[in-house]
């Protein structure tokens, strides 16, 4: 295989790591006024349930986009400065958010906490949205001069197809977030992130399924079809799991149907990073916007090394952090049940919050 | 008003914010760290205190330091994608490096040191916030040896078909003179400042105590009971600014020869020479006029910078003039000075507020030996006044640095004013430099209060202290959750 599109592989898995991974972590922030209610303790177990980790998530952004100046300088080039404003708004957003996690618990008053839960829904539903959203005007192509200078107006980048691509990947990350907290959480909390995981994907189902057909018909190969496939089956299976209290496998479900999308994204563009929609013959590919050889070897080898180091240690990470977090984790003068968990299979009994009542994969 | 322009108050504005935070961060963590471990040796109650109060400190810093990081990673392809394409092979290595090697390790590491205080083997849990402090310092090397690759640029050869700078040899990169030195400088700069930062807090709450020597109101813990501690980490933190300040002079001291070498321009607008001058003098106060090209009124110390720019006081050091003259020459006709008011007084501000904090570092250790506290006021106002002086003196040593190499981003290959993104318009940047602008400013009032609540508060809030509890349990307190902000649980 070619350096270039080992390295365009790379970049591709690199993404997807980031969807799977922040994906639900951007849904956990998105239904902390719908799962957590108005209620403080039940916010923070939403919380807790990533706090370690997704700081850890979002550097597989900050890689795959360092990776993307390194291996592809043109496309790193061209993405940013043609993706202006929604960088700007996606920027803003992580910025909120990752202030808001750190930050919310250490004041008192109901005004700050207000203020942060509000940075923490608005910074994970913006990029949840943006993220769809760029991703299908990548595959669209954006006006673009013989040399690759972008000039995207706004209104280039709000058609139908990249405004459902939003939508699809906004409510995806919602049920994968719902499933996630499914899966890490009990009691009330618990059976509360389970009917938002039925909610969210009775419009993330109609969403993915017609964005995937959409991107299969328009910008797809015989490659992309099973992918398509996979994306939607895995989501249907994923709510049936949850339906059925399998929450492991739900989870894993999810994570499949993520990843089949980021999957489908990139192999729809391949070989072009950037199609030119004045010209194709202008488009930025694999070939023309990579770093020379020796750069790519040099990264070939880096990543050889430590990209499983790093697979090992978040592993490890999330092996640790692996029980599910109750009330009385974050409050220990609260109970775990209320009055609508009795209607959940779930235990409500304390003794369960080790997490022993799951041994489903996905846990990790 | 071009884009340019408002692109470079955003790229300064911007990294000089997250500048403020990366000094602390990098420090920081190792003096928490630190504290851990002799937590961990000797089981005395003070240092955990000390390693969670300062810990908690710390990550109300991190977290600003890294959202802020992010918008240095982006802003290269938004704002100057002529630049990055220009530079990409070879500027994106190291920071892709970066990411890969040094912020997958802190981002991880630091969630578990914060969670997992009840769940990892102590040892473990000490490892993890080694790996932090490792992680961090780590990562300031690939930063740095990006940026000094900007300044001296080695290992690479621009391709005439593709215009493009490509990369013939890492090693070269990463073993740049330049980028060595530059990371001593500023890594020890780093710990001058979180030293200090140590000193100030620890400070402030020792002249609180001598001031109300009293039991303080109920529920408070009386502050005296903190005095101990604080006089640990106040001479701790002396020590490190010192050990560390020594460090910063010698690596400043082969800056200035590097920079005589490599960025001549730089160093002759530093010290607003315009003649090429062999023993030359150190300028300490010039009024100079730009436009005669002379200096009407120049205070000077004979011969002193011909010896920091050669090591020799009858050394050669060359002027802006000539220096111009030799650049039209090279690269044709073009301004080649930089602001040189900026950069004068830039570089004795740096000089200047950093000695004072590495000086008060050197006095309080003398105040404070044999176990003495020092009485005198004075002393806590410097002590307090040496964290923001250390502050502004790396920002302005990073406005030396970066505005001393103007006009070019890539010296001697690629101008700023090519380096611009040409698709992007003034309004695209107008609006981003005003969104973060604002919020960076919002954030700032808001982690100053957050850091003065805490210290407000004192130790005795994180951990409590010993009296109040039973002996076991001191490991256990977050569960326990009888305080009103739980610790280390969001
Ligand atoms: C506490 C902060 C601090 C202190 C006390 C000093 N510096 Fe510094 N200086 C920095 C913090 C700093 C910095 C922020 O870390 C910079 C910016 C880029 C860099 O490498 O370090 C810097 C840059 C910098 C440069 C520019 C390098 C370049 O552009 O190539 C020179 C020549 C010096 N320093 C020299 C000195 C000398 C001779 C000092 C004292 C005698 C000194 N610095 C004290
Ligand atoms: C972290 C501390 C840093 C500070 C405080 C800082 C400060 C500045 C300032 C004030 C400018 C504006 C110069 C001008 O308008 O004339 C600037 C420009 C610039 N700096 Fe730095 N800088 C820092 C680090 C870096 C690093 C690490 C890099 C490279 C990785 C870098 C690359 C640039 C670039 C590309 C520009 C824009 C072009 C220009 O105006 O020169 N800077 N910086
Ligand atoms: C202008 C170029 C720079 C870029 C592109 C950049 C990039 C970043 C990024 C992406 C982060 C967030 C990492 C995370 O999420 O964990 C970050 C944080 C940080 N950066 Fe910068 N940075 C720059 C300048 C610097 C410099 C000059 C230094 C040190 C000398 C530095 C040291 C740090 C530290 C210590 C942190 C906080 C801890 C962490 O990495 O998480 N950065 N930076």
């Amino acid at each position: 295989m070619e350096l270039t599109t080992i390295w365009f592989l790379a970049i591709a898995i690199l993404w997807t790591g980031y969807f799977v991974l922040e994906g639900f972590d951007f849904g956990v922030g998105i239904l902390l006024p719908v799962v957590g209610r108005n209620n403080n303790t039940d916010r923070r177990v939403l919380i807790n349930t990533i706090g370690p980790v997704w700081d850890g998530n979002e550097v597989w952004l900050i890689t795959a986009v360092g990776a993307t100046f390194a291996a592809f300088p043109a496309w790193y080039g061209s993405m940013l400065s043609g993706f202006y404003l929604p960088m700007l708004l996606i920027l803003l957003a992580l910025i909120g958010r990752g202030v808001a996690f750190e930050y919310r618990h250490k004041g008192d008053t109901d005004a700050w906490r207000r203020g942060w839960d509000a940075t923490i829904i608005a910074g994970s539903a913006i990029p949840a949205f943006l993220w769809g959203l760029i991703f299908a005007n990548m595959l669209r192509g954006l006006p673009m001069d013989a040399d690759h200078v972008v000039t995207a107006h706004l209104s280039d980048l709000l058609n139908p197809y990249a405004l459902l691509g939003g939508v699809a990947t906004f409510t995806l990350f919602t049920l994968h977030g719902a499933v996630f907290l499914s899966l890490k959480t009990d009691g009330a909390v618990r059976y509360r992130a389970r009917r938002a995981a039925v909610a969210s994907a009775a419009v993330a189902a109609p969403a993915l399924v017609g964005f995937v057909a959409w991107t299969h018909m328009a910008h797809g190969s015989d490659t992309t079809g099973p992918l398509a496939v996979v994306a939607a089956g895995a989501l249907a299976i994923g709510v049936v799991l949850s339906l059925r209290g399998r929450e492991g496998w739900s989870f894993t479900a999810t994570a499949t149907s993520v990843l089949s999308l980021s999957a489908l994204l990139f192999a729809s563009l391949f070989p072009d990073v950037l199609p030119s929609s004045t010209d194709p013959a202008h488009s930025l590919t694999i070939t023309n916007a990579a770093s020379a050889e020796y750069t790519l070897t040099v990264m070939s080898w880096i990543a050889v090394v430590f990209l499983p180091l790093v697979l090992l240690y978040q592993s490890w990470s999330y092996w640790v952090f692996r029980q599910r977090v109750t009330r009385r984790h974050v409050d220990p003068t609260a109970s775990d049940s209320d009055s609508d968990s009795g209607s959940t299979a779930a235990a409500t009994d304390p003794a369960h919050r080790a997490g022993s009542t799951d041994t489903a994969p996905g846990t990790q | 008003m071009e884009a340019l322009e408002l692109a470079r108050w955003q790229f300064g504005i911007t990294t000089i914010y997250h500048f403020l935070f990366v000094p602390l961060t990098i420090g920081l963590s190792l003096i928490v760290a630190v504290l851990q471990t002799m937590w961990y040796r000797t089981g005395k109650h003070e240092y955990l205190q000390a390693t969670q109060f300062f810990g908690k400190l710390f990550l109300i810093n991190f977290a600003m330091g890294v959202v802020t990081g992010i918008v240095q990673e982006f802003q290269f392809g938004m704002n100057w994608s002529e630049y990055s394409t220009f530079v990409g092979d070879v500027f994106g290595a190291p920071l892709a490096m970066e990411a890969l090697i040094a912020f997958f390790f802190e981002s991880t590491f630091i969630g578990l040191w914060i969670f997992g205080w009840h769940r990892l083997p102590r040892l473990v849990h000490l490892g993890c916030i080694w790996i932090v402090a490792i992680g961090t310092n780590l990562s300031a090397y690939f930063i740095l040896a990006a940026n000094a690759w900007m300044r001296h640029p080695v290992g690479f050869e621009v391709n005439p078909d593709t215009g493009r700078a490509e990369l013939t040899s890492i090693w070269a990169i990463l073993s740049n003179d330049q980028a060595w030195s530059t990371y001593l400088h500023t890594v020890s700069a780093a710990f001058v400042t979180a030293g200090l930062f140590v000193v100030a807090v620890s400070a402030f709450k020792l002249w609180r105590n001598l001031r109300h020597n009293d039991t303080g109101t109920p529920g408070v813990t009386p502050p005296e009971r903190d005095r101990p501690l604080f006089r640990g980490t106040l001479r701790l933190g002396l020590v490190v600014t010192l050990l560390a300040g020594a460090l910063v002079v010698v690596s400043g001291d082969h800056q200035a020869k590097l920079a005589a070498e490599y960025e001549p321009m730089k160093l002759a607008a530093a010290e607003a020479l315009w003649e090429t001058e062999e023993g030359a003098d150190f300028s300490a106060f010039a009024v100079g006029d730009v436009e005669e090209q002379y200096n009407p009124i120049d205070i000077t110390i004979p011969e002193v910078l011909s010896f920091l720019a050669t090591g020799t006081f009858d050394g050669e050091v060359h002027g802006m003039t000539n220096l111009q003259e030799a650049y039209e020459e090279l690269y044709g006709p073009g301004d080649y000075i930089p602001n040189v008011f900026v950069v004068y007084w830039s570089f004795r501000l740096m000089m200047g507020l950093g000695l004072f904090g590495i000086g008060v570092a050197a006095l309080g250790l003398l105040l404070t030996a044999r176990g003495r506290l020092p009485q005198q006021r004075w002393f806590y106002y410097a002590a307090i006044a040496a964290l923001p002086a250390a502050l502004a003196a790396n920002i302005f040593g990073w406005i030396l640095t970066e505005m001393g190499r103007q006009p070019w981003t890539v010296h001697g290959q690629l101008l700023t004013a090519q380096s611009v993104s040409p698709g992007v318009s003034l309004t695209s940047v107008a609006i981003s430099l005003t969104a973060f602008t604002l919020i960076y400013a919002l954030l700032a009032v808001i982690e100053a209060g957050l850091l003065w609540r805490y210290v407000k508060k004192g130790p005795s809030h994180v951990v409590p202290d010993k009296h109040d509890e039973d002996e076991t349990s001191a490991g256990d307190r977050t569960d326990a959750g009888t305080s009103d902000v739980p610790h280390f649980a969001y």
